[in-house]
Protein backbone atom coordinates (compact mmCIF):
# COMPACT_ATOMS: atom_id res chain seq x y z
CA UNK A 1 0.00 0.00 0.00
CA UNK A 2 2.80 2.45 0.81
CA UNK A 3 4.75 1.42 -2.17
CA UNK A 4 1.85 1.90 -4.08
CA UNK A 5 1.61 5.26 -3.06
CA UNK A 6 5.21 6.14 -3.40
CA UNK A 7 5.30 4.95 -6.70
CA UNK A 8 2.18 7.19 -7.49
CA UNK A 9 3.72 10.08 -6.57
CA UNK A 10 6.72 9.48 -8.48
CA UNK A 11 4.59 8.96 -11.49
CA UNK A 12 4.15 12.44 -11.08
CA UNK A 13 7.43 13.79 -11.44
CA UNK A 14 8.49 13.39 -15.11
CA UNK A 15 12.09 14.74 -17.09
CA UNK A 16 10.51 16.70 -19.31
CA UNK A 17 8.77 19.31 -16.26
CA UNK A 18 9.69 22.67 -16.12
CA UNK A 19 12.32 23.74 -12.92
CA UNK A 20 9.95 25.33 -10.31
CA UNK A 21 7.36 22.88 -11.41
CA UNK A 22 9.76 20.17 -10.46
CA UNK A 23 10.68 21.84 -7.05
CA UNK A 24 7.36 21.98 -6.51
CA UNK A 25 6.47 18.58 -7.29
CA UNK A 26 9.45 17.02 -5.50
CA UNK A 27 8.27 19.05 -2.15
CA UNK A 28 5.84 17.02 -0.94
CA UNK A 29 7.13 13.53 -1.75
CA UNK A 30 10.57 14.64 0.28
CA UNK A 31 8.58 16.40 2.90
CA UNK A 32 6.57 13.10 2.96
CA UNK A 33 10.10 11.43 3.66
CA UNK A 34 11.03 13.74 6.64
CA UNK A 35 8.02 13.20 8.22
CA UNK A 36 8.04 9.48 7.47
CA UNK A 37 11.61 8.49 8.49
CA UNK A 38 13.97 11.31 8.94
CA UNK A 39 11.63 12.57 12.23
CA UNK A 40 10.81 9.30 13.53
CA UNK A 41 14.40 7.68 12.80
CA UNK A 42 16.09 10.99 14.83
CA UNK A 43 13.44 10.78 17.51
CA UNK A 44 13.94 7.15 18.42
CA UNK A 45 17.56 6.74 18.19
CA UNK A 46 18.21 10.28 19.65
CA UNK A 47 15.85 8.67 22.99
CA UNK A 48 17.73 5.04 22.10
CA UNK A 49 20.91 6.73 22.24
CA UNK A 50 20.26 9.05 25.77
CA UNK A 51 19.58 5.75 27.75
CA UNK A 52 23.07 4.07 26.11
CA UNK A 53 24.48 6.91 26.74
CA UNK A 54 23.40 7.36 30.06
CA UNK A 55 24.49 3.65 31.23
CA UNK A 56 27.89 4.14 29.40
CA UNK A 57 28.71 7.30 31.12
CA UNK A 58 27.92 5.89 34.53
CA UNK A 59 29.95 2.97 34.16
CA UNK A 60 33.09 5.00 33.02
CA UNK A 61 32.48 6.73 36.32
CA UNK A 62 32.96 3.84 38.41
CA UNK A 63 36.51 2.79 39.49
CA UNK A 64 36.10 -0.80 38.48
CA UNK A 65 38.01 -1.88 35.60
CA UNK A 66 35.23 -4.51 34.34
CA UNK A 67 32.48 -1.73 34.10
CA UNK A 68 35.06 0.95 32.89
CA UNK A 69 37.15 -1.16 30.44
CA UNK A 70 34.49 -2.39 28.21
CA UNK A 71 32.60 1.49 28.65
CA UNK A 72 35.98 2.65 27.47
CA UNK A 73 36.04 0.28 24.37
CA UNK A 74 32.76 0.69 22.98
CA UNK A 75 33.31 4.52 22.89
CA UNK A 76 36.81 4.25 21.34
CA UNK A 77 35.13 1.91 18.64
CA UNK A 78 32.24 3.99 17.47
CA UNK A 79 34.22 6.96 17.47
CA UNK A 80 36.80 5.72 15.94
CA UNK A 81 34.75 4.14 12.46
CA UNK A 82 32.77 6.01 10.55
CA UNK A 83 28.94 5.89 10.75
CA UNK A 84 28.98 4.60 6.91
CA UNK A 85 30.90 1.59 7.66
CA UNK A 86 28.61 0.93 10.78
CA UNK A 87 25.71 1.50 9.17
CA UNK A 88 26.87 -0.63 6.62
CA UNK A 89 28.09 -3.89 8.69
CA UNK A 90 24.57 -3.77 10.45
CA UNK A 91 22.92 -3.52 7.16
CA UNK A 92 25.11 -5.50 4.49
CA UNK A 93 27.62 -7.03 6.72
CA UNK A 94 24.75 -8.89 9.00
CA UNK A 95 22.66 -9.34 5.96
CA UNK A 96 25.42 -11.38 4.08
CA UNK A 97 25.81 -13.63 7.12
CA UNK A 98 21.90 -14.44 7.28
CA UNK A 99 21.20 -11.95 10.09
CA UNK A 100 18.71 -10.41 8.09
CA UNK A 101 17.91 -6.88 9.71
CA UNK A 102 15.49 -4.16 7.79
CA UNK A 103 16.89 -1.14 6.86
CA UNK A 104 14.84 1.44 9.55
CA UNK A 105 15.67 -1.03 12.42
CA UNK A 106 18.92 -1.13 10.97
CA UNK A 107 19.67 2.85 10.92
CA UNK A 108 17.86 3.09 14.84
CA UNK A 109 20.51 0.93 15.86
CA UNK A 110 23.50 2.48 14.32
CA UNK A 111 22.41 5.57 14.86
CA UNK A 112 21.38 4.65 18.74
CA UNK A 113 25.27 3.29 18.87
CA UNK A 114 26.58 6.54 17.66
CA UNK A 115 24.57 9.09 19.83
CA UNK A 116 24.99 6.66 22.60
CA UNK A 117 28.53 6.91 22.11
CA UNK A 118 28.88 10.50 21.45
CA UNK A 119 26.76 11.43 24.99
CA UNK A 120 28.02 9.63 26.88
CA UNK A 121 30.92 11.61 26.94
CA UNK A 122 28.61 14.52 27.08
CA UNK A 123 27.07 13.39 30.14
CA UNK A 124 30.32 11.72 31.66
CA UNK A 125 31.86 15.46 31.10
CA UNK A 126 28.77 17.15 32.71
CA UNK A 127 28.45 14.80 35.75
CA UNK A 128 31.97 15.60 36.15
CA UNK A 129 31.47 19.38 36.29
CA UNK A 130 29.27 18.98 39.20
CA UNK A 131 31.07 20.31 42.19
CA UNK A 132 32.31 17.57 44.95
CA UNK A 133 30.99 19.60 47.79
CA UNK A 134 27.45 18.47 46.18
CA UNK A 135 28.06 14.86 46.17
CA UNK A 136 29.75 15.46 49.77
CA UNK A 137 26.70 17.32 51.23
CA UNK A 138 24.70 14.11 49.95
CA UNK A 139 26.88 12.11 52.20
CA UNK A 140 27.28 13.82 54.93
CA UNK A 141 23.23 13.74 54.83
CA UNK A 142 23.13 10.26 54.33
CA UNK A 143 22.80 9.29 51.00
CA UNK A 144 23.85 6.54 49.08
CA UNK A 145 25.64 6.90 45.97
CA UNK A 146 22.60 6.02 43.63
CA UNK A 147 20.93 8.02 45.75
CA UNK A 148 23.25 10.83 45.40
CA UNK A 149 23.40 10.71 41.51
CA UNK A 150 19.77 10.23 41.00
CA UNK A 151 18.62 12.95 43.21
CA UNK A 152 21.43 15.25 43.55
CA UNK A 153 23.74 15.33 40.50
CA UNK A 154 22.07 14.32 37.47
CA UNK A 155 19.35 16.70 37.77
CA UNK A 156 22.05 19.17 38.01
CA UNK A 157 24.54 17.28 35.38
CA UNK A 158 21.45 17.35 32.62
CA UNK A 159 20.94 21.22 32.41
CA UNK A 160 25.06 21.58 32.04
CA UNK A 161 24.47 19.08 29.41
CA UNK A 162 21.33 20.20 27.88
CA UNK A 163 23.13 23.27 25.37
CA UNK A 164 25.28 20.18 24.21
CA UNK A 165 23.02 17.70 23.06
CA UNK A 166 21.39 19.88 21.81
CA UNK A 167 23.95 19.92 19.22
CA UNK A 168 23.95 16.02 18.78
CA UNK A 169 20.38 16.42 18.21
CA UNK A 170 20.85 18.39 15.42
CA UNK A 171 24.12 16.90 13.97
CA UNK A 172 21.80 13.49 14.21
CA UNK A 173 19.10 15.20 12.07
CA UNK A 174 21.96 15.80 9.19
CA UNK A 175 23.54 12.47 9.79
CA UNK A 176 19.71 10.18 9.43
CA UNK A 177 20.71 10.90 5.41
CA UNK A 178 23.33 8.26 5.82
CA UNK A 179 20.59 6.16 6.16
CA UNK A 180 19.64 6.45 2.29
CA UNK A 181 22.62 4.47 1.58
CA UNK A 182 20.67 1.39 3.50
CA UNK A 183 17.74 2.07 1.51
CA UNK A 184 15.69 3.85 4.09
CA UNK A 185 13.49 6.33 2.65
CA UNK A 186 13.94 9.11 4.35
CA UNK A 187 14.35 12.97 3.09
CA UNK A 188 17.62 12.66 1.41
CA UNK A 189 16.76 8.96 -0.58
CA UNK A 190 13.34 10.66 -1.85
CA UNK A 191 15.61 13.49 -3.30
CA UNK A 192 18.19 10.68 -4.73
CA UNK A 193 15.35 8.80 -6.39
CA UNK A 194 13.88 11.85 -7.95
CA UNK A 195 17.14 12.78 -9.17
CA UNK A 196 17.96 9.56 -10.92
CA UNK A 197 14.39 9.76 -12.97
CA UNK A 198 15.47 13.66 -14.27
CA UNK A 199 18.41 13.84 -13.84
CA UNK A 200 18.17 17.39 -11.79
CA UNK A 201 20.75 16.37 -9.10
CA UNK A 202 21.49 20.36 -8.22
CA UNK A 203 17.98 21.40 -7.99
CA UNK A 204 16.90 18.42 -5.94
CA UNK A 205 20.06 18.05 -3.73
CA UNK A 206 19.98 22.05 -2.66
CA UNK A 207 15.51 21.56 -2.31
CA UNK A 208 16.80 18.80 0.13
CA UNK A 209 19.61 20.92 1.21
CA UNK A 210 16.77 23.42 2.10
CA UNK A 211 14.90 21.18 3.64
CA UNK A 212 17.40 19.94 6.67
CA UNK A 213 18.44 23.53 7.31
CA UNK A 214 14.60 24.72 7.68
CA UNK A 215 14.39 21.62 10.07
CA UNK A 216 17.64 22.58 11.80
CA UNK A 217 16.90 26.38 12.18
CA UNK A 218 13.49 25.60 13.95
CA UNK A 219 15.72 23.28 16.30
CA UNK A 220 18.10 25.61 17.46
CA UNK A 221 15.70 28.31 18.25
CA UNK A 222 13.64 25.97 19.99
CA UNK A 223 17.33 25.07 21.49
CA UNK A 224 17.99 29.10 22.47
CA UNK A 225 14.64 29.20 24.13
CA UNK A 226 15.23 25.84 26.47
CA UNK A 227 18.90 27.52 27.00
CA UNK A 228 17.76 30.66 28.31
CA UNK A 229 15.69 29.07 30.63
CA UNK A 230 17.85 26.95 31.92
CA UNK A 231 20.33 29.09 32.89
CA UNK A 232 18.92 30.67 35.50
CA UNK A 233 18.22 27.17 36.90
CA UNK A 234 22.32 26.45 36.99
CA UNK A 235 23.99 27.40 40.17
CA UNK A 236 27.75 27.20 40.35
CA UNK B 1 32.02 10.89 77.29
CA UNK B 2 30.37 11.64 74.00
CA UNK B 3 32.76 10.43 71.74
CA UNK B 4 36.89 9.50 72.27
CA UNK B 5 39.16 10.00 69.65
CA UNK B 6 42.17 7.58 70.20
CA UNK B 7 45.26 7.79 67.88
CA UNK B 8 43.64 8.99 64.76
CA UNK B 9 46.48 9.29 61.84
CA UNK B 10 45.62 10.40 58.16
CA UNK B 11 47.93 10.89 55.21
CA UNK B 12 47.20 12.01 52.22
CA UNK B 13 49.93 9.74 49.79
CA UNK B 14 53.24 10.86 51.82
CA UNK B 15 52.22 13.88 53.27
CA UNK B 16 51.26 13.28 57.03
CA UNK B 17 48.13 15.72 57.74
CA UNK B 18 46.67 14.22 61.17
CA UNK B 19 49.25 12.44 63.24
CA UNK B 20 47.87 10.84 66.06
CA UNK B 21 45.05 12.51 67.21
CA UNK B 22 43.69 12.11 70.52
CA UNK B 23 40.88 13.85 71.35
CA UNK B 24 37.43 13.34 73.82
CA UNK B 25 34.27 15.57 72.91
CA UNK B 26 31.86 15.52 76.15
CA UNK B 27 28.43 15.30 76.08
CA UNK B 28 26.74 18.65 75.18
CA UNK B 29 30.21 20.16 74.98
CA UNK B 30 31.11 22.68 72.20
CA UNK B 31 34.37 21.84 70.89
CA UNK B 32 36.44 24.74 68.66
CA UNK B 33 39.20 24.38 66.70
CA UNK B 34 41.88 26.61 65.87
CA UNK B 35 44.92 26.75 64.22
CA UNK B 36 46.80 27.80 61.06
CA UNK B 37 45.86 27.52 57.89
CA UNK B 38 46.95 23.88 56.45
CA UNK B 39 47.39 22.22 60.04
CA UNK B 40 44.84 19.59 59.44
CA UNK B 41 41.23 21.45 61.10
CA UNK B 42 39.47 20.54 57.93
CA UNK B 43 40.50 16.80 57.91
CA UNK B 44 39.69 16.47 61.35
CA UNK B 45 36.38 17.50 60.69
CA UNK B 46 36.31 15.60 57.39
CA UNK B 47 37.45 12.48 59.21
CA UNK B 48 35.02 12.33 62.13
CA UNK B 49 32.06 12.17 59.41
CA UNK B 50 34.39 10.12 57.13
CA UNK B 51 33.94 12.44 54.29
CA UNK B 52 37.82 11.22 54.56
CA UNK B 53 39.01 7.48 55.58
CA UNK B 54 41.20 7.76 58.56
CA UNK B 55 44.33 5.77 58.12
CA UNK B 56 44.77 4.83 61.67
CA UNK B 57 42.86 5.24 64.89
CA UNK B 58 39.89 4.71 66.72
CA UNK B 59 36.35 6.09 67.44
CA UNK B 60 34.18 5.18 70.95
CA UNK B 61 30.83 6.60 71.15
CA UNK B 62 29.30 6.74 74.59
CA UNK B 63 26.58 4.22 73.15
CA UNK B 64 29.34 1.58 72.99
CA UNK B 65 29.80 1.70 69.13
CA UNK B 66 33.37 1.77 68.33
CA UNK B 67 35.01 1.99 64.94
CA UNK B 68 38.79 0.81 64.60
CA UNK B 69 40.64 2.22 60.94
CA UNK B 70 42.80 0.06 61.01
CA UNK B 71 41.04 -2.18 58.92
CA UNK B 72 39.00 -1.70 55.89
CA UNK B 73 35.82 0.05 57.03
CA UNK B 74 32.47 -2.17 56.58
CA UNK B 75 29.75 -0.26 54.56
CA UNK B 76 27.36 -0.64 57.88
CA UNK B 77 30.22 1.36 59.84
CA UNK B 78 29.90 4.37 57.33
CA UNK B 79 26.52 4.37 57.05
CA UNK B 80 25.94 4.43 61.12
CA UNK B 81 29.26 6.87 61.55
CA UNK B 82 27.34 9.62 59.05
CA UNK B 83 24.14 9.02 61.03
CA UNK B 84 25.58 10.31 63.85
CA UNK B 85 26.78 13.68 62.45
CA UNK B 86 25.48 16.21 60.54
CA UNK B 87 28.16 18.80 58.48
CA UNK B 88 27.95 22.36 58.23
CA UNK B 89 30.30 23.40 54.77
CA UNK B 90 32.67 26.57 54.70
CA UNK B 91 30.59 26.77 51.57
CA UNK B 92 27.42 25.71 52.01
CA UNK B 93 27.23 22.70 49.24
CA UNK B 94 23.51 23.66 49.14
CA UNK B 95 21.42 21.62 46.72
CA UNK B 96 20.88 24.01 43.92
CA UNK B 97 17.75 22.69 42.14
CA UNK B 98 15.95 22.29 45.53
CA UNK B 99 14.02 24.97 47.38
CA UNK B 100 15.44 25.66 51.08
CA UNK B 101 12.42 23.52 52.51
CA UNK B 102 13.25 20.74 50.15
CA UNK B 103 17.48 21.32 51.25
CA UNK B 104 16.18 20.18 54.60
CA UNK B 105 13.37 17.87 53.96
CA UNK B 106 15.83 15.67 51.62
CA UNK B 107 17.45 13.70 54.19
CA UNK B 108 15.08 12.55 56.59
CA UNK B 109 12.67 11.94 53.77
CA UNK B 110 14.36 10.27 50.99
CA UNK B 111 17.22 8.73 53.32
CA UNK B 112 15.60 8.10 56.88
CA UNK B 113 12.39 7.24 54.90
CA UNK B 114 10.22 9.35 57.75
CA UNK B 115 6.95 10.15 57.08
CA UNK B 116 6.22 13.51 54.66
CA UNK B 117 3.60 15.29 57.20
CA UNK B 118 6.36 15.03 60.03
CA UNK B 119 9.28 15.70 58.16
CA UNK B 120 7.55 18.69 56.45
CA UNK B 121 6.62 19.80 60.06
CA UNK B 122 10.49 19.13 61.40
CA UNK B 123 11.77 21.28 58.29
CA UNK B 124 9.31 23.99 59.04
CA UNK B 125 10.26 24.01 62.76
CA UNK B 126 13.91 24.05 61.97
CA UNK B 127 13.81 26.25 59.44
CA UNK B 128 11.62 29.09 61.67
CA UNK B 129 14.40 28.42 64.17
CA UNK B 130 17.32 29.60 61.93
CA UNK B 131 14.61 32.17 61.26
CA UNK B 132 13.82 31.51 57.76
CA UNK B 133 9.83 31.04 58.03
CA UNK B 134 9.49 33.44 55.46
CA UNK B 135 11.85 31.73 53.12
CA UNK B 136 11.64 28.31 53.10
CA UNK B 137 10.27 28.18 49.00
CA UNK B 138 13.01 30.14 47.66
CA UNK B 139 16.05 28.54 46.11
CA UNK B 140 19.57 28.68 47.17
CA UNK B 141 20.65 31.33 44.74
CA UNK B 142 17.76 33.90 45.70
CA UNK B 143 18.91 33.67 49.40
CA UNK B 144 21.55 35.92 51.00
CA UNK B 145 25.26 34.21 52.04
CA UNK B 146 24.05 34.11 55.44
CA UNK B 147 20.46 32.65 54.48
CA UNK B 148 22.04 30.32 52.67
CA UNK B 149 24.40 29.22 55.43
CA UNK B 150 21.36 29.27 57.73
CA UNK B 151 19.79 26.36 55.65
CA UNK B 152 22.83 24.55 55.42
CA UNK B 153 22.65 24.27 59.60
CA UNK B 154 18.70 23.35 58.89
CA UNK B 155 19.51 20.57 56.66
CA UNK B 156 22.32 19.29 59.22
CA UNK B 157 19.83 19.47 61.88
CA UNK B 158 16.92 17.49 59.97
CA UNK B 159 19.21 14.43 60.37
CA UNK B 160 18.92 14.51 63.98
CA UNK B 161 22.52 14.16 64.91
CA UNK B 162 23.95 13.91 67.72
CA UNK B 163 27.31 15.49 66.74
CA UNK B 164 26.95 18.91 65.03
CA UNK B 165 30.42 19.67 62.77
CA UNK B 166 31.17 22.94 61.32
CA UNK B 167 34.09 23.46 59.12
CA UNK B 168 34.12 27.74 59.43
CA UNK B 169 30.61 28.07 59.04
CA UNK B 170 30.92 31.84 58.52
CA UNK B 171 34.50 32.61 56.59
CA UNK B 172 32.67 32.81 53.64
CA UNK B 173 30.71 35.51 54.14
CA UNK B 174 30.68 39.18 54.17
CA UNK B 175 31.44 40.95 57.29
CA UNK B 176 27.61 41.86 58.03
CA UNK B 177 25.94 38.45 57.69
CA UNK B 178 28.13 36.32 59.72
CA UNK B 179 26.30 37.73 63.11
CA UNK B 180 23.68 36.19 62.08
CA UNK B 181 25.08 32.78 61.42
CA UNK B 182 27.06 33.02 64.67
CA UNK B 183 23.79 33.23 66.48
CA UNK B 184 22.03 30.71 65.34
CA UNK B 185 25.08 28.53 66.33
CA UNK B 186 24.84 30.15 70.05
CA UNK B 187 21.17 29.33 69.71
CA UNK B 188 22.13 25.41 69.51
CA UNK B 189 24.56 25.76 72.28
CA UNK B 190 22.12 27.00 74.65
CA UNK B 191 19.89 24.08 73.77
CA UNK B 192 22.70 21.49 74.93
CA UNK B 193 23.68 20.48 71.32
CA UNK B 194 27.23 18.60 71.11
CA UNK B 195 29.26 20.50 68.39
CA UNK B 196 32.72 20.50 67.06
CA UNK B 197 33.77 24.29 65.19
CA UNK B 198 36.42 25.18 63.19
CA UNK B 199 36.55 28.52 63.05
CA UNK B 200 38.70 31.32 62.69
CA UNK B 201 36.42 34.40 65.20
CA UNK B 202 38.31 33.90 68.47
CA UNK B 203 35.54 35.79 70.27
CA UNK B 204 32.84 33.83 69.24
CA UNK B 205 35.59 30.74 70.36
CA UNK B 206 35.72 32.09 73.51
CA UNK B 207 31.73 32.84 74.35
CA UNK B 208 30.28 29.70 72.90
CA UNK B 209 33.31 26.68 73.19
CA UNK B 210 33.64 24.76 76.53
CA UNK B 211 37.19 23.11 75.27
CA UNK B 212 39.44 24.86 72.71
CA UNK B 213 42.13 22.76 70.71
CA UNK B 214 44.39 25.16 69.19
CA UNK B 215 45.95 22.78 65.69
CA UNK B 216 49.49 23.20 63.73
CA UNK B 217 51.33 20.43 61.13
CA UNK B 218 48.32 18.20 61.82
CA UNK B 219 48.83 17.91 65.69
CA UNK B 220 46.92 19.07 68.87
CA UNK B 221 49.65 21.39 70.69
CA UNK B 222 47.17 22.70 73.04
CA UNK B 223 43.77 21.94 74.44
CA UNK B 224 41.76 23.14 77.43
CA UNK B 225 39.07 25.57 78.57
CA UNK B 226 38.94 28.83 76.07
CA UNK B 227 40.29 31.14 79.32
CA UNK B 228 43.47 28.95 79.44
CA UNK B 229 44.29 28.27 75.69
CA UNK B 230 43.18 31.62 74.15
CA UNK B 231 43.97 33.96 76.97
CA UNK B 232 47.30 32.20 78.78
CA UNK B 233 48.58 29.67 76.55
CA UNK B 234 51.63 27.56 77.52
CA UNK B 235 52.88 26.74 74.03
CA UNK B 236 54.92 28.65 72.32
CA UNK B 237 53.32 28.26 69.12
CA UNK B 238 49.79 28.81 70.29
CA UNK B 239 51.18 32.23 71.75
CA UNK B 240 52.51 32.89 67.97
CA UNK B 241 49.33 31.92 66.41
CA UNK B 242 47.39 34.38 68.58
CA UNK B 243 49.50 37.08 68.25
CA UNK B 244 49.00 36.74 64.63
CA UNK B 245 45.45 36.67 64.48
CA UNK B 246 45.18 38.96 67.19
CA UNK B 247 47.19 41.90 65.15
CA UNK B 248 47.83 41.44 62.13
CA UNK B 249 49.95 43.43 59.77
N1 LIG C 1 42.20 15.57 49.38
C1 LIG C 1 43.46 15.98 49.66
N2 LIG C 1 44.51 15.49 48.97
C2 LIG C 1 45.76 15.87 49.25
N3 LIG C 1 46.09 16.73 50.21
C3 LIG C 1 45.11 17.26 50.96
C4 LIG C 1 43.74 16.91 50.72
N4 LIG C 1 42.97 17.58 51.60
C5 LIG C 1 43.82 18.32 52.35
N5 LIG C 1 45.10 18.13 51.97
C6 LIG C 1 46.28 18.73 52.59
O1 LIG C 1 46.21 18.48 53.96
C7 LIG C 1 46.69 19.58 54.72
C8 LIG C 1 45.65 19.98 55.73
O2 LIG C 1 44.51 20.48 55.07
P1 LIG C 1 43.22 20.99 55.83
O3 LIG C 1 42.27 21.41 54.78
O4 LIG C 1 42.79 19.97 56.79
O5 LIG C 1 43.78 22.25 56.60
P2 LIG C 1 42.99 23.36 57.41
O6 LIG C 1 43.58 23.40 58.75
O7 LIG C 1 41.54 23.12 57.32
O8 LIG C 1 43.38 24.69 56.63
P3 LIG C 1 42.49 26.00 56.34
O9 LIG C 1 42.51 26.83 57.56
O10 LIG C 1 43.22 26.65 55.21
O11 LIG C 1 41.13 25.54 55.94
C9 LIG C 1 47.02 20.66 53.72
O12 LIG C 1 48.41 20.63 53.50
C10 LIG C 1 46.29 20.24 52.48
O13 LIG C 1 46.97 20.66 51.33
MG1 LIG D 1 39.91 24.13 56.41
Amino acid sequence: MAKMFQSNILLTISADMGGWELFQNSLWPMIQGGIKYTIPLTLISFVLGLSIALIIAIMRLSNRKYFTFPARAFVSAIRGTPLLVQLSIIFYGLGSIGLTIDPFPSAIIAFSLNVGAYASEIIRASILSIPKGQWEASQTIGMSYSQALRRIILPQATRVSIPPLSNTFISLVKDTSLASLILVTELFRKAQEIAARTYDFMLLYIEAAILYWIICFVLSIIQDRVEARLERHIAR
Amino acid sequence: MFLSVKGLTKAFGELEVLKDINLDIEEGNILAIIGPSGSGKTTLLRCLNVLEVPNKGEFTFDDGFKVNFDKPMRKKEITELRRKSGMVFQSYNLFPHKTALENVTEGPLIVQKRPKSEVIELAENILNKVGLGDKMNLYPHQLSGGQQQRVGIARALAIKPQLMLFDEPTSALDPELVGEVLKVIKDLANEGWTMAIVTHELKFAEQVSDQVIFMDEGQIVEQGPPEAVLRSPQKERTQQFLKRILNPE
